[in-house]
């Protein structure tokens, strides 16, 4: 593929692997230049590799060394091909830099990568958490994050509000009226809380 | 000596003709008017419904005509809720009333037929638009008591939205009191009825339709609803209102609304006069006209979208007032001329 | 919280009457289509920053689907886009064929085109009843909704479920079209034409409808690709990428069909390629059913496709899902064992290119799932379409981009 081959003349040493998958042409590169990798696609006239159709990362826990690996699935409108880079990312030092220069919609992506992956990029305008609520703790979408949390671990602002709407509920009046006939002078707290709430 | 026997019978007299047939006949006309703008509610949901394709209510009731009546007594029910940082509850609770008193007072001047008017003030006409200036007032104290960032937005934009519109509606009945040559809304039907074109529709016509599309403006309604628009600001300067005081509000609308089609039919439309007199119903021809003009309403709010609000703005300061100034300048050419 | 609090600090120090003001529109608002949260700062009606915060919705499809085999993430995937769901389902059918490298039979394709255009006019209805409905025209709310519920009713029939529909499998489709179906189907194509003018004829050349659409929320071309619009917000600025015609998948290539383009890069334009698009779905759907009588009787499932129900079998892949309290593990069932590989396939869902990018490790369930949502890069440029405008566009804008919170926050 012309891409490729124009890949291989001018950025040599950062190029580690180029397979074919399912028909499609994958890029493995390393993550320090890849700014002006994606800047040479984006520009190039030959190539114009225009729209960033997606940017996400892939946790390769156990399988692969560079733990990590973001992925920029790149297409061009004009010529009607697609082109995916990945860039090698290790667990050590979890960032890269970020390609919001280029492209303005990988803001929300990079974003969400840092919010599922844990992943910082560097020369980010706004890196902060996007889908997650803002005082989560962890990264989701890892590998060695678990499907269910233990109760322990739960987001303690979600048993703020379970415990606020057992408090609540007590305003209903009308069990807490049967109660109060059965046994006499127990409930004085209600209205309290109705006036609180 | 005093004479006690004559000061006796003259404070009777007063009393019998004057305050207690005034007092009767506004307890009337205030009941028939606030049945017919509950019923009014329940006609733009039947007729909405139809042209959206659609049964309106039909389940309260024979055909749904219990309906207000079920709506009413909902709200009653309701819990009253202040939300603790109203700006001050007295005001707060205050708001409603003014809107409601201001649109109903405006009911004393209009003459349903000829001899039935509570006051019947020469200056009628500028009572009306006293009125319906003061309801704007309720509306600015909801939004600003109600201390929520929407709600203060929409009684800004309604505010500012009435002042502009009220212009215009004055000036459009000038050019009426131009051809009619009072204020008194008695003899403006009068007048009509004794001019050639027995309505003022037709000379004025430009007239009536700045009137109407002001009246449209200053109750708030579709398409000149974005104080109160659902979509962008949740139903505005009354979102913090709740039971029987959003019921208030809702009802000083309608009344704002009927009794501006009560000002049209008899400023333009000729009042209570018709091609036939029917026996014994001398109110009819004005019913109709009424029932017309408030179906008008009703549709213009199922066709069309809604007004962004500086274009509203826009088209009440340059669209219509010039249209209405236009309006007097060639009123004044046909009573030089004619 | 925080970061809105920062905001406020910062602007302390300045001038009492400089003071910004900002409103919340918040999660729960009748026009912010699902749960979008705009943090506005407006000065006067002129809104100055938007800060869209998403995350309402989020119930994580993408790490359960790496705990499931891929006929059951398929089922996952029908909640993003729940308006048009049959497109969703059938996008990552494809993208997992292709890893596969399964080939799915004629027939198959053809009704796969047809429940996606079905789905791309039921979004469309969608689309303009509520943006109709927030700019004020509520009569065209409930003219859309009753030709929605036509295809519903149609949905229904092919398969059972009115809004999420699990229509296709990996391999084909699960039913064939009964005959019932069809003619249902020809009395649609029929009628539905007929109906377009009937909404049109309200807003079209209204001019309030115009003042309210017409240089609002304007991007030029260029900057709409940067900022990844795709779908009909970007052919509304003159763009004409539509990957019918771009990556053709299923018989695409022999329909004959239009690309709706308009070149007023506002949110009158989107709405005119909208209700081309319309049209031109109505024509898909009459030609695909032309097609479908030349192919009578053919399976609607590829030979080598896995089988439909839970059968018990021997468990061909090493990795389950354990979990000490759930016991949630792939037991007795045969998986389809999909080779090693990644592969991203994106098709033009009603809202804009909606793609999979799904990496295998050979076993039975996917390794990584991720759904590129066109609602999501919409969102993203809400501030750029509508910094600068006033207060009553944004819920123009917001109309036009068309978006869904259920793709967006997956």
């Amino acid at each position: 593929m012309l891409a490729v081959e124009k890949l291989k003349e001018r950025f040599p040493d950062e190029i580690v692997k180029v397979f074919e998958s399912a028909g499609q042409t994958v890029v493995i590169v390393r993550r320090e230049k890849i700014v002006d990798i994606l800047r040479f696609l984006h520009g190039d006239v030959e190539l114009l590799f225009d729209h960033l159709a997606d940017l996400t990362a892939v946790d390769w826990l156990g399988k692969k060394t560079p733990r990590f690996e973001v992925v920029y699935t790149l297409y061009s409108i004009r010529y009607k091909q697609y082109l995916r880079i990945k860039a090698q990312v290790p667990e050590e030092d979890p960032s890269i830099d970020t390609v919001t220069s280029i492209w303005k919609t990988a803001n929300w992506f990079e974003r969400e990568v840092y919010d599922m992956f844990g992943l910082v990029f560097r020369g980010h305008p706004d890196l902060r958490r996007l889908l997650m609520p803002k005082d989560w703790e962890g990264h989701p979408l890892r590998k060695d994050y678990p499907l269910f949390l233990e109760p322990e671990k739960e987001w303690p602002t979600y048993k703020e509000l379970r415990e606020k709407t057992r408090e609540l509920a007590r305003y209903d009046w009308y069990p807490t009226l049967l109660e109060r006939e059965k046994s006499e002078g127990a409930a004085s707290e209600e209205a309290d809380h109705g006036a609180n709430a | 000596m005093i004479d006690f026997q004559a000061i006796f019978d003259t404070t009777n007299h007063f009393l019998l003709k004057y305050l207690g047939l005034s007092v009767f006949k506004s307890l009337v006309l205030v009941g028939i008017t606030l049945l017919h703008v509950a019923y009014t509610t329940y006609a733009e949901r039947k007729i909405i419904g139809h042209m959206q394709q659609r049964l309106g209510p039909n389940r309260v009731g024979p055909r749904g005509l219990l309906q207000p009546i079920a709506d009413v007594l909902k709200l009653i029910h309701k819990e009253d809720i202040i939300p603790s940082c109203v700006d001050s509850p007295g005001v707060f609770k205050l708001a409603p009333f003014i809107s409601l008193v201001a649109g109903a007072t405006s009911l004393s001047v209009i003459p349903i037929w000829e001899h039935f008017v509570i006051t019947n003030v020469n200056i009628g006409l500028l009572v009306v638009l006293a009125m319906s200036s003061l309801s704007s007032f309720g509306v600015i104290l909801a939004g600003w008591a109600s201390n929520s960032r929407y709600s203060f937005l929409g009684g800004l934009r309604a505010s500012a939205q009435v002042i502009s519109y009220e212009i215009a509606m004055a000036l459009a009945l000038v050019g009426v009191m131009m051809l009619a040559g009072s204020m008194n809304l008695v003899d403006i039907v009068k007048a009509q009825i004794s001019s050639p074109y027995k309505v003022y529709l037709i000379p004025q016509i430009i007239g009536f339709f700045v009137f109407m599309v002001a009246a449209i403006a200053e109750t708030n309604r579709t398409p000149f609803d974005l104080p109160e628009a659902e979509s962008e600001l949740v139903a505005g300067y009354f979102v913090e209102y709740s039971g029987i005081r959003f019921a208030l509000f809702y009802l000083a609308e309608y009344f704002g609304m009927i009794v501006m089609c009560m000002l049209a039919v008899v400023c333009f439309l000729g009042g209570w006069y018709g091609p036939f007199e029917v026996p014994g119903v001398p109110f009819f021809w004005f019913l109709v006209k009424l029932y017309f003009l408030i179906f008008f309403y009703i549709w213009v709010r199922a066709t069309l979208p809604r007004y962004r609000y500086d274009q509203l703005m826009g088209l009440g300061w340059k669209v219509l007032i010039p249209l209405s100034l236009l309006n007097i300048a060639i009123t004044g050419l046909i009573k030089i001329l004619v | 919280m925080a970061q809105t609090l920062e905001i406020i600090k910062k602007q302390q120090g300045e001038d009492q009457w400089d003071e910004p003001y900002y409103v919340n529109m918040g999660p729960q608002h009748p026009s912010t289509h699902g749960v979008l949260r705009l943090f506005l700062e407006l000065d006067g009606e002129t809104i100055v920053r938007c800060d869209p915060v998403i995350g309402y919705l989020h119930r994580g499809v993408e790490k359960l689907s790496e705990h499931r085999t891929y006929s059951q993430a398929m089922t996952l995937t029908d909640r993003l886009d729940y308006i048009a769901s049959a497109a969703n389902n059938v996008g990552y059918c494809l993208a997992v064929e292709k890893l596969m490298g399964l080939e799915i039979p004629r027939r198959a394709q053809i009704l796969r085109v047809i429940v996606c255009e079905m789905a791309r006019i039921a979004s469309h209805l969608l689309w303009l009843a509520t943006h109709a409905l927030d700019i004020g025209a509520m009569t065209v709310f409930l003219y859309c909704f009753r030709d929605r519920e036509w295809l519903l009713d149609i949905f229904e029939e092919i398969c059972g479920a009115r809004l999420t529909v699990s229509y296709p499998r990996i391999g084909g489709v699960r039913l064939d079209f009964t005959q019932e179906i069809i003619d249902e189907l020809y009395r649609f194509t029929d009628e539905f034409p007929r109906r377009i003018p009937e909404y049109e004829t309200l807003i079209d050349v209204n001019r309030i409808w115009l003042k309210r659409t017409v240089g609002v929320g304007k991007v030029s071309p260029e900057e709409a690709v940067n900022l990844g619009l795709t779908g009909p917000s970007l052919r509304g600025s003159g763009v004409a990428y539509d990957l019918r015609r771009h990556q053709p998948y299923l018989v695409y290539d022999e329909l004959d069909f239009d690309v709706a383009v308009e070149f007023g890069c506002d949110v009158y334009s989107r709405y005119r390629v909208r209700m081309k698009e319309m049209r031109e779905a109505n024509k898909i759907i009459r030609q695909c059913l032309d097609l479908l009588k030349e192919c009578e009787g053919e399976p609607v499932l590829a030979d080598e496709a896995p089988d439909l129900l839970m059968p018990f079998g021997k468990v061909k892949t090493p990795q389950a899902a354990p979990h000490p309290k759930r016991g949630f593990v792939v037991k007795g069932v045969e998986v389809p064992v999909v080779p090693e590989g990644e592969v991203y396939f994106a098709i033009e869902a009603p809202k804009g290119e909606l793609g999979y990018y799904i990496v295998s490790d050979g076993t039975g369930h996917p390794w990584r799932v991720r759904i590129r949502a066109p609602s999501f890069v919409h969102i993203s440029a809400l501030p750029a379409l509508s910094e600068g405008q006033m207060v009553a566009d944004i819920v123009a804008v917001i109309g036009s981009v068309d978006i869904v919170l259920g793709e967006c926050d997956r």
